[in-house]
C-alpha cells in the first residue's frame, strides 16, 4: 500500500497555500498533520495530483487567551492540548476529552485545524467546537471569513468550506468559571473512534440551573448540540429525578444508525446512560464539590 | 519529481534524493536500509512501524518523507546495543516482553514516549498507553509488566 504520485507544494504563506490548493481545481488535498488523510492515501481512496502541505507556513501553531476566548491556531497538535496549562485551566471540558483522541503517536502529529476539516462524527474536536460554539477562521483566495462550527459541520466527513479555504485558527470561548462541566465516553477500545460522547456544562445560581450546554457525538452524522436537553434542564436542580429525566429528553433527541460496532438501539441506550452520568458529574462539580 | 532530504538517523546525517509520496518507514528500510522498523497495517492502526521525531513518537507510515527533512529521528537501532540494550530493551528480555517480535520495535518506541510523557501510575494507564500497537501473538501481560519494571526502576532510583 503506497500512496499514487502526487506534486508536492509546501508554500511558506497562507495566502499562496490557498492559491496552491485553488490552482489544483477540485484535485488538490491539503496536508495537515496528515493522520486522517495518509491512510486515505496508502489505501489510494484519495489520488489526489496535488499536496499542499501546510507545514512551512509560520505561526499556525499556538494556543494564547484573547479575553474571554482562547484562541488556537490550525496546525497545534492534539498533543499540546492535551498538555496545556492554558486548556486545562480554560477549557476543562477539552482537557477530559484529549486522552481519549485516538493513540499518543497519532496525537503527536494530528493537528485541530485537520481534525476539525477531516469533519468525522465520532472525532472528539468537532464535537468540542459545536459544544463550546467556536468560532473558525478560514483563509480562500479572495480573503478570510468566520464559520460558527454549528454550521461548519455538513454530513458526515464533509464540511462546509469552499475548496480553495484553509482553516488557519479557531476560537473557543471560555465557559463562566463556576460552571459545572463533564465529559463521558465509550469506545471500543481506548483511543478508538467513540461509540457515544457527551459533554455537558450547567451553570448555577440559589441551587437551580440558569444555563446549559450538551454536545453529543457518535449519534448523528455530524456531532450535535442538544437545545432541547438545554432546555429541559434549565430552572431544575440536581438529583437522581432529573439526571434521569434528562437522559429521557437526550434519548428521544437522537435517532443513530446501526453499524458493524453496535446496534442503533445500544447507541441510543449508551448515550442516556452516559447523559445521566454527565449531570451527576456536573452538577457535582457546579456545586463546588469533587465529583 | 523529485525532493533533496537531509534527516538525522539515530545520531547520523543521511541525505537522499526521494519521491514526495514516499512513506518515511519505506525510506527507513529501503533507502537507508534500516530495517529494525517493522511495517505491518501501512494505515496507522498496528504500530509496528513506531519511531521518534524529534522525540516525539509518531507512525512512520503516516509520513512522508519529505515531511522529515531536517528532523532528528531515533528507529529501534538507536536504543541500545546487543551488548549494552537501554533500560527498556533489558526489561523487554528480563519480563520476557517479546515473543515473535514483530511488534516489538513499535511497544519499544511508544513506550519510550509513553515513559516520558506520563507517570503511568498504574497497569491500566500502560495499557490505555499501549492501546495503539497490537501484538498478534497477545503477549501484553509481558510487554505491561516490562514497563512496569522500568517505572519502578525509574521511581527508586528518584527517590
Amino acid at each position: 500500500m503506497k500512496p499514487a504520485a502526487f506534486d508536492y507544494i509546501a508554500p511558506n504563506s497562507l495566502e499562496a497555500a490557498a492559491e496552491a490548493i485553488a490552482a489544483a481545481n477540485g484535485d488538490g488535498k491539503i496536508l495537515a498533520g496528515g493522520q486522517s488523510l495518509m491512510p486515505l492515501l496508502n489505501f489510494r481512496m484519495a489520488r489526489p495530483s496535488v499536496i499542499v502541505d501546510l507545514m512551512h507556513i509560520p505561526d499556525m501553531s499556538f494556543i494564547e487567551r484573547r479575553g474571554d476566548t482562547v484562541a488556537i491556531g490550525a496546525l497545534t497538535r492534539h498533543v499540546d492540548l492535551e498538555f496545556s496549562d492554558l486548556i486545562a485551566q480554560k477549557l476543562p471540558v477539552m482537557a477530559a476529552a484529549m486522552p481519549h483522541v485516538a493513540h499518543l503517536a497519532i496525537r503527536n502529529k494530528g493537528t485541530i485545524g485537520g481534525s476539525l476539516s477531516h469533519a468525522d462524527p465520532a472525532a472528539e474536536l468537532p464535537m468540542l467546537a459545536v459544544f463550546y460554539g467556536a468560532t473558525i477562521k478560514v483563509q480562500g483566495i479572495s480573503g478570510r471569513r468566520d464559520i460558527l462550527a454549528e454550521d461548519f459541520f455538513v454530513s458526515a466527513l464533509t464540511n462546509c468550506l469552499d475548496p480553495d479555504e484553509i482553516v488557519f485558527e479557531i476560537g473557543f470561548p471560555v465557559l463562566t468559571s463556576h460552571a459545572g462541566w463533564a465529559f463521558e465516553e465509550v469506545a471500543r477500545r481506548f483511543g478508538d473512534f467513540a461509540l457515544a460522547s457527551i459533554a455537558v456544562s450547567l451553570e448555577i445560581l440559589d441551587n437551580r440551573i440558569v444555563d446549559a450546554r450538551v454536545a453529543v457525538m457518535g449519534v448523528a452524522d455530524t456531532p450535535r448540540c442538544l437545545r432541547e436537553a438545554e432546555k429541559a434542564l434549565t430552572g431544575a436542580q440536581g438529583g437522581s429525578k432529573t439526571a434521569a429525566r434528562f437522559a429521557e429528553v437526550v434519548r428521544a433527541c437522537v435517532s443513530p444508525e446501526s453499524d458493524i460496532h453496535v446496534s442503533a438501539e445500544y447507541r441510543k441506550n449508551l448515550i442516556g446512560a452516559l447523559a445521566e452520568r454527565a449531570f451527576t458529574t456536573a452538577w457535582t462539580r457546579a456545586v463546588g464539590a469533587k465529583p | 519529481m523529485k525532493m533533496d532530504i537531509v534527516v538525522t538517523v539515530n545520531g547520523r546525517k543521511y541525505q537522499a534524493s526521494i519521491e514526495p509520496r514516499l512513506l518515511l518507514s519505506d525510506f527507513l528500510r529501503d533507502t537507508i536500509g534500516l530495517t529494525g522498523t517493522h511495517v505491518g497495517c501501512e494505515h496507522g492502526v498496528c504500530g509496528a512501524c513506531t519511531i521518534l521525531v524529534n522525540g516525539d513518537s509518531v507512525r512512520s507510515c503516516l509520513t512522508l518523507a519529505v515531511r522529515a527533512d531536517g528532523m532528528d529521528i531515533v528507529t529501534v537501532e538507536g536504543l541500545g546495543t546487543p551488548d549494552h540494550l537501554n533500560a527498556l530493551q533489558t526489561e523487554f528480555r528480563e519480563k520476557h516482553g517479546l515473543q515473535c517480535g514483530f511488534c516489538t520495535p513499535g511497544m519499544l518506541m511508544t513506550a519510550m514516549d509513553l515513559l516520558r510523557k506520563y507517570p503511568l501510575a498504574s497497569d491500566e494507564e500502560i495499557r490505555e498507553g499501549l492501546s495503539g500497537n497490537l501484538c498478534r501473538c497477545t503477549g501484553y501481560q509481558n510487554i505491561v509488566a516490562a514497563i512496569r519494571s522500568v517505572v519502578s526502576l525509574r521511581n527508586g532510583s528518584a527517590s
